[in-house]
């Protein structure tokens, strides 16, 4: 996804709309799921949906799309989406555990903070894996982390860093956000990726950054770019 | 789409002339929706209906209707309510100046895409700038409200550049929601999934706030 055209929609271009395609399975599921279930509802619902029978890209099955049974448009390409953002949240679960078992943070509020985001990425890496698990694919593996440098840099260190790795991922979600096929998944992503910008927002005030950094309109990033941006975190 | 059976047949036939091609794909969308006897889109697909083609144009004008309102409510806020402290007003004047950087984008998008923006509504913020604490209390319903309309509407929205745009105010949203609640003393997020709200729980949400 190119960024300098999601920066400024009034820039969009139409030359991208022979990408479209439709699952009206999957548009229907979404459309049943509006009606309030919510995002951990939509969870349960693409899972309850999807069973344990596809990492076939089931916009090419010849089944009849009414049956509500043919995967909600998860493909392997949705599936590799998913493990990409497990293993980010995998990261940021990590980090927050060691930052609070550190006890770096000295705070009060802002230590009460980074509990709860702590607890929102572990929140994630459940519902990511399980969404993975029932796909029928195998969850990404739980890499083996080291925030040393960051723990040893002490509470300013470990507050600024918490805010890259949550700008990150917020730009990491919006970036794959075009790519998601199933309505489900992408609902899902939809709705841990504003949980991410809630957490970059309030992690750039505390430091005193810009609440947007990017301005009025996010700019996303690309896998390969995030990847990069995390692997100095990433023993193995 | 010729998977889709019609449950409505007439929307099989609707016109499709002048139409954009991803809201004549969204009207197919909302026939399906028909046919899987969806009642929760009802109120949705009669206004898509009525309106301009409905479709991703629809959505659009959703959000630029939520972002006026968000944007004259900063206005007003910045300009109103005493005592804001240094802090608050700075945040608030971001706000305002994000809020309003999305109605002028929004606006030039639905132009872009041949449909008619819509006016900005009348408003009416009520007591909402009488003080600081209430102001705050106000601009997080309006930010969580924001948050849940964008994350509602993302997965209906059929251009990939819209999706793309849409999601990157989103994030924003998500941001002005986050921050405003840490300044209350709130948790940042009331959950870790922040969830989609359907259009017209939105709308009935916004409607207090809204004077015809």
């Amino acid at each position: 996804m190119n960024e300098s055209k999601t920066r400024a929609p009034h820039e969009v271009q139409r030359s991208a709309l022979d990408e479209l395609r439709q699952e009206p399975g999957s548009r229907a599921q979404f459309l049943k799921m509006v009606g309030g279930a919510g995002a951990a509802g939509a969870l349960s619902v693409l899972i309850a949906a999807c069973g344990g029978d596809d990492e076939k890209d089931t916009s090419s099955s010849s089944g009849s799309s009414s049956s509500g049974s043919s995967g909600g448009g998860a493909s392997k390409a949705d599936l590799e989406i998913v493990n990409y953002a497990l293993t980010l949240e995998y990261l940021e679960a990590d980090f927050y555990q060691q930052v609070l078992d550190s006890g770096e943070v000295k705070d009060k509020k802002v230590g009460e903070v980074a509990m709860e985001i702590s607890e929102n990425e572990q929140e994630h890496v459940a519902a990511l894996m399980a969404t993975v698990e029932k796909l029928g694919g195998k969850p990404a593996a739980r890499p083996t982390t080291n925030f040393d440098s960051v723990l040893e840099g002490g509470e300013k260190k470990i507050l600024e860093t918490a805010a890259t790795v949550e700008n990150l991922g917020a730009a990491a979600y919006l970036g794959q956000a075009g790519r998601i096929k199933s309505k489900e998944i992408l609902a899902a992503a939809l709705s841990i990726h504003t949980v991410e910008a809630r957490h970059a927002a309030v992690l750039n005030q505390v430091v005193g950054k810009t609440i947007v950094p990017d301005g009025a309109f996010a700019k996303p990033a690309a896998m390969p770019e995030v990847l990069k941006a995390v692997k100095p975190f990433i023993k193995s | 789409m010729s998977k889709i059976k019609m449950a409505a047949p007439e929307l099989a036939h609707v016109q499709v002339d002048g139409m954009t091609r991803e809201a004549f794909l969204a009207r197919s969308a909302i026939a399906a929706g028909t046919v899987y006897g969806v009642a929760t889109v009802g109120p949705f697909v009669r206004e898509a209906i009525a309106q301009e083609g409905g479709g991703d144009l629809e959505i659009l004008n959703f959000a630029l209707t939520l972002e006026y309102l968000e944007a004259a409510f900063y206005t007003q806020a910045v300009k109103q309510v005493s005592g804001l402290s240094g802090q608050a007003r700075e945040i608030a004047t971001t706000l305002r100046d994000n809020e309003t950087e999305h109605v002028g984008a929004l606006t030039q998008t639905i132009k872009s895409l041949d449909g008619t923006p819509v006016k900005a509504p009348g408003v009416d913020f009520g007591e909402a700038f009488a003080s600081q604490g209430s102001f705050l209390e106000t601009a997080q319903t309006f930010e969580d409200l924001g948050v849940g309309a964008y994350n509602g509407a993302g997965p209906m929205i059929e251009s990939k550049e819209v999706l793309a745009a849409a999601g990157s105010i989103a994030q924003i949203e998500g941001r002005h929601a986050g921050v405003i609640r840490l300044l209350r003393g709130e948790q940042i997020s009331p959950s870790a999934f922040d969830k989609g709200l359907g259009m017209q729980e939105v709308l009935d949400a916004a409607k207090p706030f809204i004077k015809a």
